[in-house]
């Protein structure tokens, strides 16, 4: 089998071909004069969804049901409380981010169990850990709006060695899961609950361990995203998080991990998250109205999904 | 009997489940107005035969006759007057009484059916179980479990356009205690000295002996024993059912009944007899399947590992008998699935020595025999008793002192059986515990003890040269006054 064949085999490379196929339709469109800015400002935006979609993914690989829906309360509550608290000072940086981190680890915990101890779906538990989360953020943002610190703004809407800086802390935390997933003990267990969590129990796996550590990691993760978030735009809000429900969703998806757990990829996170800020550029750049934007992001997102699931063998 | 009279008979009838033989070669017929007994152990083809008549399974090979008449299909069967009440409950939860009533019979149709329906299932209910006190028109799914099976009955008993000519009852009495059986059996008498037929499944001896007029045995998918009821007792219908020739010699071991006890169990609910099990012993748990013995493996293992933390020594490893239920992962490789259960051998720091995995896989391959090119070819590819020796690799490569087996051999080919014995009896005197739940009785003749489960809970113990298949038939049956 040659490389090109066994390429094909892997279920993320269709995410990259999408994405490429509509950076490429975008560049042609504006006569090549928008390369550079267009590049740079999709690395930017995918960061986020690409750091929320590596929770959402660890979470669909637990199997069928599991799901995290407080993703964008989490990332709003962290935003919000991490601006307040550091104050727009430089010393706080650090606190800040530590205090986001303890954010998804409380979210993520109580979701664990309010899904084990009151036996909710995952679905619904999560959904109702988001109101009270979102809540939450209302009760202690009071529509302030607090600017970031200086140094963290900068750094966060800056590039080095070309990169955007926030895509290169997406690239670190993907390197991390992907070890997590590919090479760790952790991921072992966690493919194995998702493909039969009876089997895996009856292998010796900590089943309800591995479950809270995975709805953790998720929250963590989408509190480290609004962390940034909220410094890259300049402020917290309180709708920042809205778009990331369906988004971290769709990128796990659109990136070829499966919807019924066991089998999920890192690299088509970032296929498909670029692929999903590609999508509305170039639409926007064919000028077309909102309601035809819609359609089109649609359609072409079931165009990829089909794609991307015809039987193509077994990848492993 | 000829064949114009009987009500269906098969012939010849051959049915295969891969490896399996689960009918091999069977004659059988029942004929107007006989109620037919059908006793055997676990796997000896009764299920299969009931279905093959309802026309729920068509046969590879042979035919079957409706009154006469070749014909297969469940609309074929139900049309010749063929009735089944199944052992696993059928009704809708969600729908009443009279709405089920009307499900079974398409006849029910039209302006007022409801109504009529309530009056035939009422009179049927009242025929049957008189004093039932069931409400027609409640919903089933708030019947207690016995009223249910009352339901299920007297559906099938009654007639709308066409009368039942042969109601095949598959353990009736499970869920119905002595007064209700009691009831049912008089009814199932009357049914037959009014011309209609029965088939009668059920493990309690007393009820197959007391109502059938005729008593038929099987054994490994064959029938060994058709005779008529008043020539056979308990004894002789137990003996009947077991093997007639075939004594194996059992590997007589004097090591290991001294060792210390591993695991140390209260009986149940202070009824039955307490569980032990030694260092380096086989130990056997029989009886009828769904008996309480999975539930044993599955409490025992539950009680030895942690579901929050991971464990660092594992003292009991599991192979599963249903391996789709919880065995295999389908997604995975075989080495994947081999490696699953002793991972973090070769784990640094938490992460994975990929090579070290592929050696351990290779090591296994060759142990167990698994038929197979490449590891790394998904856990699908293989045939089910290599995917079995997968798992029985899975849990010996671990360290885990103790092995649970769930009926493990069920749909394995014979040559496989005798390798994985060998492999048990050699790991047995390395000290390792083995707890084999098993229904085949050649397997069970291989433990050191064996604990004969009825009802959830042990009835019996059984060492050495005391496993025999009589003693464990007769211990498994309940109904054996002797």
């Amino acid at each position: 089998m040659n490389r090109l064949t066994m390429l094909s085999r892997k279920p993320w490379i269709w995410s990259f071909v999408a994405a490429a196929a509509i950076w490429l339709v975008t560049i042609l469109f504006t006569g090549g004069s928008s390369t550079a800015s267009l590049s740079q400002a999709t690395l930017t935006f995918a960061a986020f969804s690409i750091i929320v979609g590596l929770g959402q993914m660890l979470v669909i690989t637990l199997g069928p049901g599991n799901v995290d829906l407080s993703v964008p309360a989490t990332i709003t509550l962290s935003g919000t409380v991490a601006l307040k608290l550091m104050d727009g000072q430089d010393g706080m940086i650090l606190v800040g981010l530590l205090v986001s981190i303890a954010i998804g680890l409380v979210i993520g915990i109580l979701n664990y169990a309010l899904i084990k101890f009151l036996r909710i779906p995952p679905i619904i538990a999560t959904l109702s850990m988001s109101f009270l989360v979102q809540s939450c953020a209302i009760w202690y943002n009071r529509g302030l709006r607090v600017k970031p610190p200086e140094a963290l703004a900068s750094f966060s809407t800056s590039s080095t060695f070309g990169l955007p800086n926030t895509a290169i802390i997406a690239l670190f935390l993907s390197l991390g899961v992907w070890w997590l997933l590919d090479r760790s003990l952790f991921g072992r267990w966690i493919s194995a609950i998702g493909q039969n969590a009876f089997a895996a129990r009856m292998a010796g796996i900590a089943v309800d361990g591995c479950r809270l550590a995975t709805y953790v990691l998720c929250a963590v993760l989408a509190a480290i995203c609004g962390y940034l978030l909220a410094s890259f735009s300049g402020g917290a809000a309180l709708n920042m998080g809205a778009e990331y429900l369906l988004m971290s969703i769709a990128v796990v998806v659109i990136g070829g991990s499966a919807v019924a757990g066991g089998n999920s990829n890192v690299p088509g996170i970032w296929g498909a998250s670029l692929f999903m800020f590609l999508v509305v550029s170039m639409l926007n750049t064919y000028g077309f109205g909102a309601g035809v934007r819609l359609i089109m992001t649609g359609l072409i997102i079931i165009s990829v999904i089909v794609a991307a699931s015809r039987p193509t063998g077994s990848t492993r | 009997m000829s064949q114009t009279e009987a009500v269906v008979s098969i012939r010849q009838v051959r049915v295969e489940f891969g490896a399996v033989k689960a009918l091999d070669g069977v004659d059988f017929a029942i004929g107007r107005g006989e109620a037919v007994g059908l006793v055997g152990h676990n796997g000896a083809g009764k299920s299969t035969i009931v279905n093959v008549i309802n026309g729920g399974l068509s046969p590879h090979q042979g035919e079957i006759l409706y009154e006469g008449r070749t014909g297969s299909g469940i609309a074929t069967a139900r049309a010749h007057g063929v009735r089944c009440v199944f052992q696993e409950l059928s009704l809708c939860p969600n729908l009443t009484v009279v709405e089920n009533t009307r499900l079974m019979h398409s006849g029910l149709s039209g302006l007022g059916w409801r109504r009529r329906a309530a009056k035939l299932i009422r009179d049927s209910l009242d025929t049957i179980f008189p004093g039932h006190g069931i409400d027609c028109f409640a919903v089933v799914g708030s019947l207690s479990i016995a009223e249910r099976q009352m339901v299920e009955i007297a559906i099938n008993f009654l007639g709308v356009s066409e009368p039942p000519k042969l109601v095949i009852l598959d353990e009736p009495t499970s869920s119905l205690d002595a007064g209700l059986a009691e009831q049912l059996m008089a009814h199932v008498r009357r049914f037959v000295a009014g011309g209609g037929s029965v088939l009668l499944i059920s493990h309690i001896l007393g009820e197959i002996l007391s109502t059938s007029s005729r008593i038929v045995v099987m054994k490994d998918g064959r029938v060994v024993t058709s005779r008529p009821a008043a020539e056979f007792s308990v004894r002789s219908l137990v003996e009947a059912m077991g093997s007639v020739v075939k004594e194996t010699t059992r590997a007589v071991r004097a090591t290991a009944l001294t060792a210390e006890k591993v695991i140390d169990l209260p009986a149940v609910k202070g009824a039955g007899i307490p569980f032990y099990a030694r260092k380096g012993e086989i130990v056997g748990l029989a009886g009828l399947g769904g008996h309480g013995q999975t539930t044993t493996l599955l409490h025992l293992f539950a009680e030895s590992s942690s579901r929050w933390l991971p464990s660092t020594d594992k003292q009991m490893a599991f192979v599963a008998g249903d391996r789709a239920l919880n065995g295999t992962f389908p997604l995975w490789s075989i080495l994947r699935n081999l490696s699953i259960g002793n991972l973090a051998a070769f784990a640094r720091r938490a992460s994975i020595d990929r090579d070290r995995e592929a050696a351990h896989g290779e090591d296994w391959k060759a142990k167990m025999g698994i038929r197979t090119p490449d590891m790394n070819n998904p856990i699908l590819s293989l045939s089910g008793g290599n995917q079995q020796k997968v798992l029985f690799a899975r849990a010996l490569a671990g360290e885990a002192r103790i092995v649970l087996m769930d009926d493990p051999m069920r749909g394995v080919d014979i040559g496989t059986k005798q390798e994985v014995y060998a492999t048990l009896r050699r790991e047995a005197e390395q000290g390792r515990t083995f707890i084999w739940y098993s229904t085949e009785i050649d397997e069970v003749r291989l433990c050191d003890r064996v604990y004969v489960f009825r009802d959830g809970i042990i009835v019996a113990e059984l060492e050495g040269d005391a496993i025999t298949e009589d003693n464990i038939l007769a211990t498994s049956f309940s109904g054996e006054a002797a």
